[in-house]
């Protein structure tokens, strides 16, 4: 049975479990389903600078700290815990690409090579640590939403404004993939 | 524009009147307020999903790019079925008209289209790729033992601040 939990789980468990986290969160006290308005809410909270996006009742949504406080401490009981002992598998396509064009760490679920306090210092690093944190930031807020308040949430309650959204997720992630990843590797 | 300003509560300690929060992605629509401890069942549900986020390697930076290469169904069909489940019930609590654990009805958004939808996205995708996480994955990577990803996380906290900052001057 532990072995079962610790190798990796499949897609439709994981699809399964997240898709059951809308009813779940809307029974349990009418919460919308939606991870990246705890950043708001940080902000809310610590620097909310005067500016009228921050001025809200964040205290009315502290919910949503304590979901991502979950989701912390979920991470750290499956990393402790649950740890799968084998080196993660993806496509060999992907690994051949990547080698390509210069990753080199492969056992871990994030390469090591790039997400690392050293690489801060560098500007391969500036640009996938704290650009890539920033894009996502300011992004999601722009969008109204990130992959779990548009693509799951959004999607559930079947509206259209989401799809759009979602779509440009993807159409971003796949134009980076193929256009700047190869540049941004080899900086 | 984005604030939804359809009701007004009093932010107790400012004494100014503040606008709720309703209608937004992620928002609280219980009409009752919730203890401290009454938002531990919030944190059980985060810990389950995060430690799902971690053991299906959603938070994996390399099921990124395999998705976004198409080298792999796996995150597709951890989205897909997501979707469906949720849909499946939303329809179900809709309905059978279910109420929620303090007997209140169940609300649902609607969602406005704006243009931040269109570029906000792209800019979003630009980021998932780069650090292999949407907002929920951050956190599990940082619990799983990434401890650089706090400066992605701060970094983000960042980005959503300076959105707040622009957000009268960016095309919506």
């Amino acid at each position: 049975m532990l072995d079962l939990l610790k190798a990796p789980w499949p897609w439709y468990v994981a699809g399964v479990f997240i898709g059951l986290t809308v009813p779940t969160l809307l029974l349990l006290g009418n919460k919308q389903f939606g991870i990246s308005s705890s950043l708001r809410h940080i902000c809310a909270a610590c620097v909310p600078a005067g500016l009228p996006f921050f001025r809200y009742n964040w205290r009315k949504e502290v919910w949503n700290l304590f979901f991502v406080g979950g989701v912390f401490i979920g991470g750290f009981i499956a990393q402790t815990f649950l740890s799968n002992p084998q080196a993660i598998q993806i496509a060999p396509q992907t690994t051949a690409q990547l080698q390509a064009w210069g990753v080199t760490q492969f056992n871990d679920l994030m390469p090591a090579d790039i997400f690392n306090f050293a690489q801060l210092l560098t500007l391969k690093g500036l640009v996938f640590i704290v650009l890539g944190g920033f894009l996502m930031g300011f992004g999601t807020r722009y969008a109204g939403g990130c992959t779990s308040g548009h693509a799951i949430m959004g999607l559930s309650n079947l509206q259209w404004p989401s799809l759009v959204a979602t779509i440009c997720f993807m159409l971003g992630g796949w134009t980076m993939t193929h256009f700047l990843l190869p540049y941004l590797l080899k900086l | 524009m984005m604030q939804s300003n359809d009701t007004t509560v009093t932010d107790k300690e400012t004494q100014v009147a503040t606008p709720t929060f309703l209608g937004e992605e992620g928002s609280n629509a219980l009409q009752q307020s919730e203890s401290w401890s009454e938002n531990i069942k919030y944190l059980l549900v985060g810990t389950l999903f995060g430690i799902v986020f971690v053991k299906a390697e959603i938070i994996s930076w390399f099921r990124i790019q395999e998705m976004f290469h198409l080298h792999a169904f796996h995150m597709y069909g951890v989205i897909g079925t997501a979707v469906v489940v949720g849909m499946i019930s939303v329809q179900l609590i809709k309905y059978f008209h279910l109420k929620t654990l303090q007997g209140e009805k169940v609300v649902f958004n609607k969602k406005q289209f704006h243009w931040g939808q269109v570029w906000g996205g792209l800019l979003f995708g630009f980021g998932w790729v780069l650090t292999g996480a949407c907002p929920g994955p951050l956190f599990a990577q940082i619990g799983s033992g990434f401890g650089v990803v706090i400066v992605t996380l701060l970094s983000a906290i960042a980005g959503t601040w300076v959105y707040g900052y622009l957000e009268a001057r960016l095309p919506h």
